[in-house]
């Protein structure tokens, strides 16, 4: 596991961006402007990147507004005697069991799955690049030991270990406390693509050039080498949400993540499980809703990756 | 190779011990008392308490507990859950259906992701590669829960092809949950196969081989294959750790009796025993698998030396 051949397997399409494009340019803001603008261009043609970009614009949407999504109804306002109705042209998505409107339930879940994504992703990136960096930048005793402790939280799946906090009750229960979960057992994936970019950046010309000159180890972590490791971390991170939205809707789903009365697309596809042979619009449309959240993200981690990565360039 | 071997085999305990040990601790740093919870209702006796308590040493500090565990591990013995069944016997009946699901979602990898990767790779940019390449980001985006229940609901439901619960009817029950479990390390290894053919295909000895004179089909299968599977083979071992993870939501959406969803119903039952001696058996086959995976690599790739 520690093994340098088997960090860059598992990782290698996230992190193939970046190494490249930063050991041969001298530094200089012109350079990096350059980097960027490139990408930008290359971005600007990539239909996928448009989807994905459209998708999570749109679901942000349905997070900060979303009575407008849910055409102004109240997900909670519920009369039993729509129990499980099918969809229509009045309500798109049909009923849930306790008949309220499943459209404005479904909407209002955007809301928990997208802080929960973003919340645990800040928290991965503030312990990976943190962590990363040290271990990286000081090498020695200091890297031996905070990868072993790496190493140790990635032997332990992502839902298992999260399981097993919350069920614990340390954290609490509630949106937080999932966040926290999740960025718990996810960090470590981070912590490596950057302590190996801080480690191919470090030995360059530049940094070299950068400490002759009498810079101090802050100032060359802090100027030299963390710009030019943000390239992978971007594509990590974008894509990372997703799976970080999907993992919370599993662990909600399981029974340890949110609990209602919260409205959660894991919790609904729970209640929908037992209906999927009388109404299987229970399951689709929380799934449906998820897999697009997840996806938007995939295509543009995706998408952002094939335009970070110089090599690809003609 | 045998120093190597030695070596990396000593720096996995420090692991192993420290995620036993990280579950163990939030298993056990439980503020309720399970003995109590054992009596339900009706309180137990203070000496039936007091025996109980004595017997799962719940009265030490956590790192004696944790000792006192470690101590009998290492003699083979995983200790007994609340109820006085042996994890053992939990482990060893539940063990074989999760085998079994591994096995049927690694051949699903082998034989859909690899074959999906060379058709792809050589012909890269053609009408197959970006069929694959748009399939592959369809299946990493679906998340298994969802992807679970699609699957449940036209194979099993609309169309009647496969059972959706249960391991009634053999290997032939694994198939639906084992290729949900598989898909996204399926996908992956699409990608992997066509980038590493993609690559090989232009590489000196391929051209050499076709300079020979070579057919296609030899030049693809016996030069450029054999070569590409190189990362797909260790990733592909290395998976093998992970899909027990995995396992927890196949399991329990398709109601499998395997060691996955022994893990979730023991979490939520808070027998820590079981939940203690499943996590750590699956790290350490998560270790073990990396292990063998890391000299793997130095057998099929003559170039890498670890002396």
């Amino acid at each position: 596991m520690s093994d340098p051949n088997l960090t860059t397997l598992g990782h290698d399409e996230a992190g193939a961006g970046g190494v490249t494009g930063a050991t041969d340019q001298p530094g200089g803001e012109a350079r990096q402007n350059s980097l960027w603008s490139d990408a930008w261009r290359q971005l600007r043609r990539n239909v996928l990147f448009w989807i994905g970009a459209v998708l999570g614009l749109l679901f942000v949407a349905m997070a900060l507004l979303p009575s407008v999504f849910a055409r102004g109804v109240d997900p909670r306002s519920c009369n039993l005697s729509n129990s499980n109705a099918e969809p229509s042209a009045e309500h798109w998505f049909g009923f849930d069991q306790q008949g309220c409107d499943y459209l404005a339930n479904v909407v209002y879940g955007a809301r928990n799955s997208l802080i929960i994504g973003l919340l645990a992703v800040v928290v991965i990136l503030v312990l990976g690049v943190l962590v990363g960096a040290i271990s990286g930048f000081y090498g020695g005793v200091t890297d031996s030991i905070l990868s072993r402790i790496a190493d140790i939280f990635y032997a332990l799946p992502l839902i298992l270990g999260a399981l097993v906090v919350l069920r614990s009750g340390i954290l609490g229960r509630g949106v937080v406390a999932v966040a926290i979960a999740l960025a718990l057992f996810g960090w470590m994936t981070a912590m490596r693509l950057v302590r190996s970019q801080v480690i191919a950046i470090k030995n360059s010309d530049y940094v070299a050039a950068a400490r002759a000159m009498g810079a101090s180890n802050t100032r060359i972590l802090v100027r030299h080498i963390m710009p030019n490791a943000v390239a992978p971390v971007l594509v990590y991170a974008t894509i990372t949400i997703g799976i970080l939205i999907a993992a919370e809707a599993t662990l909600t789903f399981l029974g340890v993540g949110l609990q209602p009365p919260a409205i959660s697309w894991g919790l609904q596809i729970n209640t929908g499980q037992s209906l999927l042979r009388t109404a299987p619009h229970a399951v689709l449309f929380p799934s449906l809703i998820l897999t697009l959240t997840v996806m938007a993200f995939v295509l543009m981690g995706d998408a952002l990756r094939d335009a970070l990565d110089p090599k690809q360039r003609s | 190779m045998g120093r190597y071997i030695a070596r990396r085999f000593l720096l996995t305990i420090p692991v192993l011990l420290g995620a036993s040990f990280l579950i163990f601790a939030l298993v056990y740093a439980l503020p309720g008392d399970p003995i109590r919870a054992l009596g339900g209702d009706r309180p137990l006796a203070p000496a039936v308490v007091a025996q109980l308590t004595d017997e799962f040493n719940l009265n030490d500090p956590l790192w004696l507990q944790y000792v006192k565990y470690l101590g009998d591990l290492l003699q083979g013995d995983f200790g007994t859950d609340f109820r006085g069944r042996e994890v053992i016997d939990t482990i060893s009946q539940r063990m074989p259906v999760t085998v079994q699901l591994a096995v049927v979602a690694i051949a699903f990898e082998i034989l859909i992701g690899i074959v999906a990767g060379v058709l792809a790779g050589i012909r890269k940019n053609g009408f197959f590669d970006n069929v694959v390449l748009v399939s592959t980001t369809l299946i990493v985006s679906i998340p298994i829960l969802v992807l679970a229940f699609i699957a449940q609901f036209t194979f099993g439901l609309q169309l009647g092809l496969f059972p959706i619960a249960g391991v009634n009817e053999g290997w032939y029950s694994f198939l639906l949950p084992g290729l949900v479990l598989a898909a996204g390390s399926l996908a992956y290894v699409a990608r992997l196969t066509r980038t590493s053919i993609a690559e090989n295909m232009r590489a000196d000895y391929v051209r050499t081989a076709r300079a020979k004179g070579l057919p296609r089909r030899d030049v693809i299968v016996r030069h450029t294959l054999r070569n590409s599977l190189i990362p797909v083979v260790t990733f592909i071992g290395a998976d093998i750790g992970t899909l027990m993870g995995g396992a927890i939501v196949t399991e329990t959406v398709f109601n499998l009796p395997g060691i996955g969803r022994a893990v979730f119903d023991a979490v939520r039952a808070q027998e820590g025993a079981v939940v203690v001696g499943i996590v750590t058996l699956l790290v350490f086959v998560f270790i073990f698998f990396n292990l063998v995976v890391d000299v793997l690599y130095a057998v099929l790739d003559p170039r890498i030396r670890y002396e």
